[in-house]
């Protein structure tokens, strides 16, 4: 029997004329999702996306698994193509399709949508025909139009009939790519990974800034970020990872700053050196994974600090969210286990034992002109690593 | 490390390199006599004897007879083996394990897990010398006292406990009580009689001494029953069912051929001296290892560097030691913490382990890469 996975598109159809802009993005960017499966004739019409695998040997487990992540997407359906568009193809192959599911469930209903007018049977009519044909092959079953256990659905559509159950439900949001372009901060901790994730899914396409200081941070700390953003650009498409070697300004900062301030100066380097990158490849936002009184630099008056050191929009989407929620999300999309991963990261090295709760932004400005990082933070940009990020479990 | 030209490897604790004839012995296992021991043809035959003379050779370097050698996947392995099959094997009679506080993960953690499953577990600190004392074991044995566990070499600072005394003064208390001894970092670099010892049961590993990881044995004293840990076929008389691994059986045989304690012994004292006197002559550099160490292991604090970055930055230079705490989030060793020694010494320890290819070169590389270290990373 034929499949084919059947899309239904979320907040696009609200975009209006954007419309069939948002619509090329969501297929660019369920065919990139889909690559290396097989090939797929991707097709839209009538709301609806088509992803037809073309050959007999394509894992739809993995096809499904890897649309329920594709932002823009809020359900979708594996359905059987029935082999003509006829009633008697409909009869034919919705039970047989569906059998595993109708003999689980004690009830069901049948629900047609009859998009092509030019069918002879009206939805009403396709749904009595196939209601019975259903109570007479699988007898324990018994109709329950409000609460049923399982819904078959049949569409009559341009280009053909098609069978499935209830829909899955998709990832939600709306496509990367259409919601403009940012950079995210990404540390290797648990949080920046979740903030990358929220923001991949209000459509930002990413690109990410990871901060490496050898040999107080090790290399595996490096590599583990590399497998966290693989984790997320399943969701967040491919990315591109720049590797900011900081060594010397973290030295820089210990050798010059005043203690209490070590940490409130790094983030403030960072967002300034983030924000370069961002300029540099057509990126308007920053975007961190922050979150209100988790520790000392995430206070309001450090973060007063911190957000004047960039000129643009900095995205927070955590800021308001308990540890636990973050870390319910980190789960969700599998960036957890790695998240916790015993490696130092640059944020952990000469952490100062008292740090400014209430950093008083003048101060903290005079001493980071004071120290003087421009040539530092130059030469840094001059060595930047980059590392192209594609999907991975 | 003569191999690869430059690089520095002190890190032999970790594990070895493997040498040339036990590599050859397993590629050699592995394409001409692959046969399966159990197998009842010649090729069976072959391997079958493959495997006695492994055992035959293991045998001897722990002078005790091939029938008492188990072979097992490693380290651990033989630690587990040891621990539960001793546990579940006296448990309606005893229930008491006593082990030191400075064992290896896999001992200690058997142990946990042992007290979960409702044993009474007791664990001895050593004293401010590093060493677990017999008169401690001793106090702690008793009728219910089933297993007594003490390494032989620690790990961290390679201090050589007197497990000969611990186990007479064990046994003087009660001489139904089994003792085991973890012999891994010992293995190859002492004179092991595991008789004179006094030991019931004793684990080594294959990959300390030059040959491949996945290989590992646990001497059980005849007359001793464990209880096995695993199920199926006749293989290690039951004990350890499973197809034996055999090339890296072969090639842990060969290895233990090679063995040249005594003189790997001369070469390490020698560079054990020479490196705490160029390590002495560096400003903030103290020694932790006790006294009585191996000269194999020498644990190290260098200045208020945290052992994890002067790690990286020796690696930088292609120098390749142990963190000595392997402190993960500032969490410091058990090991260097049981011997009393500050928070700030256990933060910035750092484990060098020799191996018969060192050479002076190498602690030069490492002093000069210490002092590079102390001067660019340490906090004003």
């Amino acid at each position: 029997m034929k499949e084919i996975i059947l899309i239904k598109d979320g907040e696009i159809v609200l975009k209006g004329l954007n419309r069939r802009q948002f619509e090329d993005v969501l297929k660019k960017n369920i065919r990139i999702a889909l690559q290396g499966l097989g090939s797929f004739a991707i097709t839209s019409a009538q709301s609806t996306i088509a992803v037809k695998p073309l050959g007999d040997d394509i894992d739809l487990d993995e096809a499904c698994a890897r649309i329920g992540r594709v932002f823009g997407i809020v359900s979708f359906s594996r359905a059987a193509l029935c082999e003509e568009k006829s009633m008697e193809s409909v009869l034919a192959t919705a039970p047989v399709y569906l059998e595993k599911q109708l003999r689980a469930a004690k009830t069901f209903k049948v629900e047609a949508k009859r998009s092509d007018k030019k069918f002879p049977l009206k939805s009403p009519e396709i749904c009595r025909e196939l209601g019975g044909v259903i109570l007479s092959k699988y007898r324990h079953l018994t109709v329950d139009v409000h609460h049923p256990d399982v819904t078959v659905y049949v569409e009559i559509r341009d280009h053909g009939a098609y069978v499935h159950a209830d829909p899955i439900r998709g990832a939600g949001g709306i496509p990367v790519g259409t919601g403009g372009k940012a950079v995210v901060l990404i540390s290797g901790g648990i949080d920046s990974p979740v903030a990358a994730y929220m923001m991949a899914k209000r459509g930002v396409k990413l690109t990410a800034v990871h901060f490496a200081s050898p040999p107080y941070t090790a290399m595996r700390a490096e590599e583990k970020v590399v497998r966290l953003l693989q984790k997320v650009s399943r969701y967040a498409m491919p990315m591109t990872m720049y590797t900011v070697p900081f060594t010397k300004i973290q030295e820089k900062l210990r050798d010059d700053c005043p203690e209490e301030l070590f940490t409130i100066i790094m983030r403030r380097l960072m967002m300034e050196i983030a924000q370069r990158i961002a300029r540099d490849h057509d990126c308007a936002a920053l975007i961190t994974g922050e979150s209100l009184g988790q520790v000392a630099s995430q206070t309001i008056g450090a973060l007063n600090c911190t957000d004047d050191a960039a000129d643009m929009v900095v995205f927070r989407p955590l800021i308001g969210m308990d540890k636990q929620e973050i870390i319910n999300i980190a789960y969700q999309i599998d960036t957890y286990e790695t998240s916790i991963e015993p490696y130092e990261d640059c944020c952990t090295v000469f952490t100062p034992r008292h740090p400014r709760t209430k950093p008083i932004l003048k101060f903290v400005k005079a001493a980071q002109e004071k120290a003087g990082f421009e040539p530092l933070i130059e030469e840094a940009l001059q060595n930047l690593k980059i590392t192209q990020i594609y999907p991975e479990d | 490390m003569g191999a690869k030209g430059l690089e520095h490897y002190l890190d032999n604790s970790a594990t070895t390199a493997v040498s040339k004839a036990a590599a050859d012995k397993a590629y050699a296992v592995m394409t001409t006599t692959f046969g399966n021991p159990s197998s009842l043809h010649s090729k069976g035959m072959e391997a079958e004897h493959e495997l006695t003379a492994a055992r035959k050779s293991v045998a001897s370097c722990l002078h005790v007879s091939q029938e008492e050698i188990t072979f097992t996947s490693g380290g651990t392995e033989a630690n587990n083996l040891a621990l539960f099959g001793a546990a579940y094997a006296s448990k309606r009679v005893r229930s008491k394990i006593i082990i030191s506080a400075v064992e290896h993960s896999s001992v200690l953690e058997a142990g946990k897990q042992l007290e979960n499953e409702g044993f009474t577990v007791a664990r001895i600190l050593p004293r401010s010398d590093g060493v677990i004392h017999p008169e401690d074991v001793a106090a702690e044995t008793d009728a219910a006292t089933a297993l007594v566990s003490v390494m032989l070499v620690n790990n961290e600072t390679g201090a050589v406990m007197p497990v000969g005394e611990i186990f007479s003064a064990v046994k003087a208390k009660n001489s139904q009580t089994l003792c085991h001894t973890d012999a891994v970092q010992a293995f190859g670099k002492l004179e092991i009689k595991a008789r004179a010892l006094g030991a019931d049961l004793l684990s080594v590993s294959g990959h300390k001494v030059h040959a491949p990881k996945g290989v590992g044995a646990l001497y059980v004293r005849r007359g001793v029953r464990l209880v096995p840990r695993q199920y199926g076929g006749e293989q290690e008389k039951r004990l350890r069912p499973g197809t034996e691994n055999l090339p890296a059986i072969a090639a842990l045989g060969v290895a233990c051929g090679e063995f040249d304690i005594a003189g790997n012994r001369v070469t390490a004292e020698r560079l054990n001296r020479y490196a705490r006197e160029r390590l002495s002559a560096i400003d903030g550099v103290t020694v932790n290892s006790p006294d009585n160490a191996l000269p194999y292991v020498l644990n190290i604090s260098a200045g208020r560097v945290r052992s994890e970055t002067m790690l990286h930055f020796l690696e930088e230079r292609d120098i390749f030691v142990s963190s000595g705490s392997a402190c993960a989030k500032g969490k410091p060793s058990h090991v260097l913490s049981a011997l009393g020694l500050s928070r700030e010494r256990a933060d910035s320890a750092l484990r060098l382990s020799f191996c018969k290819t060192n050479t002076e070169a190498d602690i030069d590389a490492l002093c000069e890469g210490i002092r590079q270290g102390l001067r660019v990373l340490a906090h004003r």
